[in-house]
């Protein structure tokens, strides 16, 4: 069964069609890449997926619940069971310290637990930086916060829209080693992003243009068969 | 976790909760204030008021009709009186402590001749009590007389006092006539007996006192041989406005149904605390001085209105103020309040987060406003009715209720805000 079902997904705003009838289907344990120029769409469909907006037509499966026609507390339940965000800005509470943004997340999904997210903290890098508040903290440290934040619930979908846009190489490096060992676990990823070489990293990358599927490229079957084809994305 | 957000919450953005804190506390204490002295103002309008008259005056039966067509200064020789001895009975009555002051009244047409003068003139004098010390029945002191009854005159030289036996006041205007002037002697006469007295002050009294002699009530009854007698008594009493049953049992008490004749008896209707006089005075009527004891609650209840309005304006407008401060500072929180409905917090605890911290600070700002409020109850107190306003316990809960409806109103714009944002749209900035 898929984790994610998009069939006939569509999201206007007025005359501006964001997405127009887009069907997709995503596996438990898959990463997929989305890709397409600024405006296609790309953060719309996140948006719909990760249960913060509701499309205009068409039905969303996510994880056997038809979240299209939710209401804002059916979403927002929805959102703490199954869903970890990770944002291009990094979204941390700027009055609360690294440890307490990663509490929220467990505040809100059920009971906050300070050794655990003091633990999640160590895993991404920052053991040492618990206390510190948000401002205290460098850009790369922070998405590592968004980043402990958003798996701290064990999420069956992990969604990341542009998670390295704002970073340098070397932070950049560390997240997709977190998304690597993430896949390695088993978790779904969707990760938007504008960089080809992030996007080869998925199994599957779409790419959108003015709010349709124009491409999907799928990444295991040109590794499987290197020969059959050049992928545009090449592989690293 | 919850108090954790939202006392960290707190710590940040202080100067904006300080100033909600301030708006509140500034509505609050104009509300104490104002509360304050409203629930206490009772009394003091009532001891301003009193000095246009006593509202009760109780004669002796019999006399009452008969004084009300001749006027008041027939010769008391034939006459019923009232006993001054029972007097201090009028503080024992169920309203004793609404009975803010009396005075007993006898008066005669004496001959006066100032000392040196060749004639007699015939002049009214009234013996009464000038700062009387009463022991009552119950065992308390208590104090009547014409020296607060009659507060606003204006004495030139001084007051007489109860125990002389040869001092007099002398009326502004007689003075005038005579050629009296302070520390005189004057000869009282009446019926051959006879006093010298010594004139210890002019009284300008605005009223008719400003013709007559006034003594102590001792040195009349001894001079007109009337020992113990008192021709009427005016009384001061704090009252509660007539209403149709005060109406009802001033026609006729013993028309009221049983409970009804209860209320009456136990509300402090100048009609009940008549009857109640008559009932400790033998052989007496008091009646109501209507116009003064109508308009003093009347008055009363106007100035309680206003200051109902002053206080619900000021909190309206703090419920305004503090509307648009908080709706700023939760606009300036939206990227954290989206950020928590990402996480998947619901708009409840969202709403219940904000108005956590929006109630401790309003709180804050309540207690500091009650402070200061009476603080400046103390003030008005003082230059308005020169007097201390009492402490009034009953405003605690009422501005409680106060503080905390304003602030959720205030409230309504933001929570609506609160709602209304999205996560999606905070979240990438649109
Ligand atoms: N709330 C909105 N109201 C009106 N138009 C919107 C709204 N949200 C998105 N759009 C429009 O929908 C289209 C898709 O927007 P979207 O944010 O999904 O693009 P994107 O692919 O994420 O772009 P980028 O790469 O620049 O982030 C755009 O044309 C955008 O202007
Ligand atoms: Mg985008």
């Amino acid at each position: 069964m898929n984790l994610l079902e998009l069939r006939g997904v569509t999201k206007s705003y007025g005359d501006v069609h964001a997405l127009r009838d887009v069907d997709l289907c995503v596996e438990p344990g898959e990463w997929l890449s989305i890709v397409g120029p600024s405006g296609s769409g790309k953060s719309t469909m996140m948006n719909i997926v990760g249960c913060m907006d509701s499309p205009t037509a068409g039905s969303v499966v996510l994880d056997g619940v038809d979240i299209a026609s939710m209401n804002a507390s059916g979403l927002a339940h929805a959102r703490r069971n199954t869903i970890g965000l990770i944002f291009q800005k990094f979204h941390l509470v700027a009055h609360l310290s690294a440890v307490e943004n990663v509490m929220v997340a467990q505040y809100y999904h059920s009971m906050p637990d300070q050794a655990e997210a003091l633990a999640a903290l160590a895993r991404v890098g920052l053991g040492e930086r618990a206390s510190h508040l948000p401002s205290q903290l460098s850009g790369g440290e922070q998405q590592r916060v968004c980043i402990a934040r958003a798996l701290i619930n064990y999420p069956k979908l992990v969604l990341a829209d542009e998670p390295t846009g704002n970073l340098d190489e070397a932070n950049e490096l560390l997240v997709l080693d977190f998304f690597r060992q993430l896949h390695a676990d088993g978790t779904t990823l969707i990760v938007v992003t504008h960089d080809p070489e992030v996007a080869a990293l998925g199994d599957r990358q779409i790419v959108l243009n003015h709010g349709r599927i124009v491409r999907q490229i799928d990444n295991r079957a040109n590794a499987r068969v290197p020969v059959a084809l050049t992928p545009p994305g090449g592989l690293s | 976790m919850f108090w954790r957000m939202v006392t960290r919450a707190l710590l940040r953005q202080r100067s904006k909760r300080l100033l909600i804190a301030l708006t509140v506390a500034l509505g609050v204490s104009l509300s104490t204030a104002i509360l304050s002295v409203m629930l206490d103002v009772g009394d003091k309008v009532n001891a301003e008021l009193k000095t246009y008259g006593a509202n009760i005056v109780i004669r002796p039966k019999g006399v009452a009709a008969v004084d009300d067509l001749y006027g008041q200064l027939e010769t008391p020789a034939a006459q019923a009186m009232l006993a001054e001895a029972d007097l201090g009975k009028i503080k024992t009555i169920f309203w004793a402590f609404n009975i803010t002051d009396f005075a007993p009244f006898l008066e005669a047409k004496v001959s006066l001749r100032p000392e040196g003068a060749a004639e007699a003139v015939p002049v009214p004098a009234v013996g009464t009590w000038i700062a009387k010390e009463l022991a009552l029945p119950t065992g308390e002191d208590a104090i009547a007389g014409m020296r607060s009854m009659r507060s606003w005159w204006d004495v030139q030289g001084a007051w007489i006092a109860d125990t002389d036996a040869d001092t007099v006041m002398v009326g502004k205007t007689l003075a005038a006539e005579q050629g009296i002037s302070v520390g005189d002697r004057v000869n009282l006469t009446y019926s051959g007996r006879s006093i010298n007295a010594r004139v210890a002050g002019i009284v300008d009294s605005g009223g008719a006192e400003d013709g007559q002699v006034i003594v102590p009530l001792t040195m009349l009854q001894r001079l007109i041989d009337k020992p113990g007698a008192v021709g009427r008594v005016e009384v001061s009493a704090l009252t509660t406005p007539d209403n149709e049953l005060a109406r009802r049992a001033a026609k006729d008490p013993s028309s009221l149904s049983a409970q009804d004749w209860e209320t009456w008896y136990c509300t402090a209707y100048v009609s009940a605390i008549s009857y109640q006089i008559e009932e400790v005075i033998e052989g007496s009527v008091a009646k109501p001085v209507r116009q003064v004891a109508e308009s003093e609650g009347l008055i009363l209840e106007k100035t309680q209105l206003l200051m109902l309005l002053i206080t619900a304006l000021s909190l309206i407008g703090t419920a305004l103020g503090i509307a648009n401060l908080i709706t700023a500072s939760v606009m300036e929180r939206a990227p954290e309040v989206g950020l928590m409905k990402a996480l998947g917090a619901t708009d409840r605890s969202v709403v219940g987060l904000v108005l956590t911290e929006i109630v401790l600070v309003g709180s804050l700002g309540g207690v500091l406003g009650y402070l200061a409020g009476l603080g400046l109850a103390q003030i008005i107190g003082a230059s308005v009715f020169g007097s201390t306003i009492a402490f009034t316990p009953i405003v605690i809960p009422i501005v409680s209720v106060l503080v905390l409806g304003v602030i959720l109103i205030g409230s309504i714009p933001s929570i609506r805000l609160l709602l209304s944002l999205r996560p999606a749209e905070v979240l990438h900035g649109r």
